[in-house]
């Protein structure tokens, strides 16, 4: 087969997919990005005509501590979540055959039960009258009266407990191909456990804590559900104020506007990452 | 002759199976020594335990008097040259051999000097930038010996060195580890399944068999004088025949009848005592082939056989000639062929006939 044809055979297999892609997700993203630049009608709908006003709208400085508090948690979530999906995944691929296969289903079965009564799960427990606040007063571990709802604490904890298995899963793909005999070789050097697990597993795996990174930061920016349940209401996260803009005061240019910055916040940062893991593949051949 | 590296009758096992049962073995400083034996003979796990990546249930190890048993792999003067070399694909040649420089925490002009003077040794200065993918076999091979030796190792471990390379390199870097061997001095362990490796490599040879050690010897003791007939067959080819003691003579011969060779062999091997039923070995070079009887006198064993097949390896011939119940392997060096004389073809009736002292008992049977 002829370069030319299999590269086109590839581009027929991944046409579906493809397709998938612009109709269901850059096609809204582009209309987002045009709303943003449309007057708001009264009936919380689009008006005629095109505007500017939203973008100067949306750089009110009482944005700026929840876009800082939206990226600080995410991020914390990120390298919270690295850190515990880390040595997870090292055992996950040091494991038996067996054994591969219960970690991975004890990973994957949260997602069995539904995303909004995880959460309402989470809020139940860390209730005042709930059993882990009370169990955690009965040890004197807390004060009597302690809350363990409505902290941005809380939101953290939350974020970390949804977002793990994103972490553990791209991990533990790359962990599965590292070759642990390279450890070895490492402590055959002089290497302790620790720093053979540092210099030589870390570094092995750095593809898997990209796209893990990757996943978690960008699905923890868009979240509002959680800092709204689990969460104050000096906890809120962007995802909160666009959903405020849509459902209370129906002003979708906004909304527009609000998604479409956090949009740009991540992708240009993506943007980067790729680009610099292209420099640096081409600079290994 | 000093003990350097002391195993001291180590044992070893996985689950009912014994990898390693009673091991004793004592290799001297700067010898170049080889565990010889076919897969699953116990080798690879003795080198893993010197290594420190297995520890030993039963036994010693000890480098130097100082007994290592118990310490973890980065603490023993010990450094390993993997068989599929397990460099680190990450780093870059020179960071490679650096790496153990760099757990030592040695000061960096320590580092730089030890591995200019290391990518020297094994030739590789021009490719110290270069990834370990962008390397050949050999090469990879060579970053590996110099990522161990940089540490001044007290012994050096090289488990399967040759086996991932293609036949040409094999025998290049048979001279190179020799060459290596010398410059640094310092005590080499291989590990190896192949008998060629180990005789051109090694000053002396374990040849291991369900983890024990059979014969440690010189290349050409083993060769020669072949303690077992699981050494005998395992290094280099052999004919083995089960006879009978008749006589023992005077100056240490002994006549021992072996069914269909017809007359009673001469062996030079004393230690055998009459009607003793024994196994003798000859190996397929010491076997003469002529097409008449050869008259050199009493002290010939001479017999009858037919050729039965030929292969031709062009420094020399080998021959598969049937006697009675017999097929025996005979060689006929290309350059020892005289004159006058031609080819025996197939189906051709030969005298095949070696002197008694190449002639070896390699195992002894209950008397009959």
């Amino acid at each position: 087969m002829s370069l030319e044809s299999r590269s086109a055979r590839q581009w027929l297999i991944s046409l579906p997919s493809l397709s998938w892609l612009a109709v269901f997700f850059v096609i809204p993203a582009i209309l987002v990005i045009i709303t943003a630049f449309r007057p708001a009608d009264l009936q919380g709908g689009v008006g005629p005509g095109w505007t500017l006003a939203t973008l100067r709208e949306v750089q009110d400085p009482a944005y700026l501590p929840i876009l800082w508090r939206t990226l600080w948690l995410s991020g914390a979530t990120t390298v919270v979540c690295l850190a515990l999906a880390l040595p997870v995944a090292f055992q996950m691929a040091r494991a038996g055959q067996r054994m591969r296969q219960v970690l991975l289903l004890l990973v994957v079965i949260p997602f069995l039960s539904n995303f909004l009564i995880r959460i309402f799960a989470w809020k139940s427990l860390l209730h005042p009258e709930g059993p882990l606040t009370k169990l955690l007063i009965g040890l004197h571990l807390i004060p009597e009266n302690a809350v363990l709802l409505n902290h941005v604490g809380t939101v953290l904890l939350v974020l970390v407990y949804t977002q793990l298995p994103f972490a553990i899963l791209p991990l533990y793909a790359a962990a599965e191909k590292f070759d642990f005999g390279l450890l070895d070789a490492a402590r055959d050097l002089g290497a302790g456990p620790w720093r053979a697990f540092s210099k030589v597993f870390v570094p092995g795996v750095r593809r898997g804590i990209v796209s893990a990174a990757v996943m978690v930061f960008v699905c923890c920016l868009g979240q509002y559900v959680i800092p709204q349940l689990v969460g104050g209401t000096s906890d809120e996260m962007l995802g909160n104020k666009i959903a405020q803009r849509v459902f209370s005061d129906r002003n979708l240019p906004h909304a527009s506007a609000l998604a479409g910055g956090l949009m740009l916040a991540v992708l240009v940062p993506m943007l980067v990452i790729v680009l610099w893991q292209q420099i640096g593949r081409k600079e290994a051949e | 002759m000093e003990d350097f590296l002391v195993i001291d009758h180590v044992s070893k096992s996985f689950g009912a199976q014994r990898a390693v049962d009673d091991v004793a073995l004592t290799v001297a400083q700067g010898e170049s020594f080889s565990l010889l034996g076919p897969s699953g003979c116990g080798k690879t796990t003795l080198l893993r335990m010197i290594a420190g990546f297995e520890q030993p249930d039963r036994g010693r190890i000890l480098v130097g008097g100082r007994d290592i048993t118990s310490l973890p792999p980065e603490q023993r003067p010990v450094n390993t040259v993997f068989q599929n070399y397990a460099l680190f694909p990450h780093l870059s040649v020179w960071e490679n051999i650096a790496f153990g420089l760099r757990m030592s925490r040695r000061p960096r002009e320590e580092i730089r000097s030890g591995v200019e003077r290391m990518l020297e040794l094994v030739r590789l200065s021009e490719h110290a930038r270069k990834r370990p993918a962008q390397l050949s076999g050999g090469q990879r091979q060579r970053v590996a010996i110099a990522r161990a030796l940089v540490n001044r190792p007290q012994v050096l471990l090289l488990d399967e060195p040759l086996a991932a390379l293609d036949l040409k390199l094999r025998q290049h870097m048979l001279m190179e580890l020799n060459t290596i061997h010398e410059q640094v001095g310092t005590t080499f362990i291989y590990v190896t399944h192949d008998q060629g490796e180990a005789m051109s490599l090694s000053d002396r040879i374990a040849v291991m068999n369900a983890g024990k050690v059979e014969q440690v010897d010189s290349p050409e003791n083993l060769y020669e004088t072949p303690r077992s007939s699981f050494v005998a067959s395992f290094i280099g080819d052999a004919n083995f025949f089960s006879g009978v003691v008749v006589e023992v003579q005077h100056e240490g011969y002994v006549r021992v009848l072996v069914e269909g060779l017809g007359s009673p062999l001469v062996l030079s091997n004393g230690a055998v005592s009459a009607n003793q039923t024994l196994r003798l070995m000859v190996r397929p070079e010491k076997i003469s082939l002529t097409l008449t009887r050869p008259s050199s006198g009493e002290r010939v064993n001479a017999f009858r056989g037919v050729v039965e097949g030929m292969a031709y390896f062009g420094s020399h011939t080998r021959y598969r000639i049937r006697a009675g119940e017999h097929s025996i392997q005979a060689q006929l060096q290309r350059s020892r062929f005289s004159g006058g004389e031609i080819d025996p073809a197939r189906g051709a009736e030969v005298w095949m006939s070696f002197h008694p002292d190449e002639g070896r008992v390699v195992r002894l049977e209950a008397a009959a």
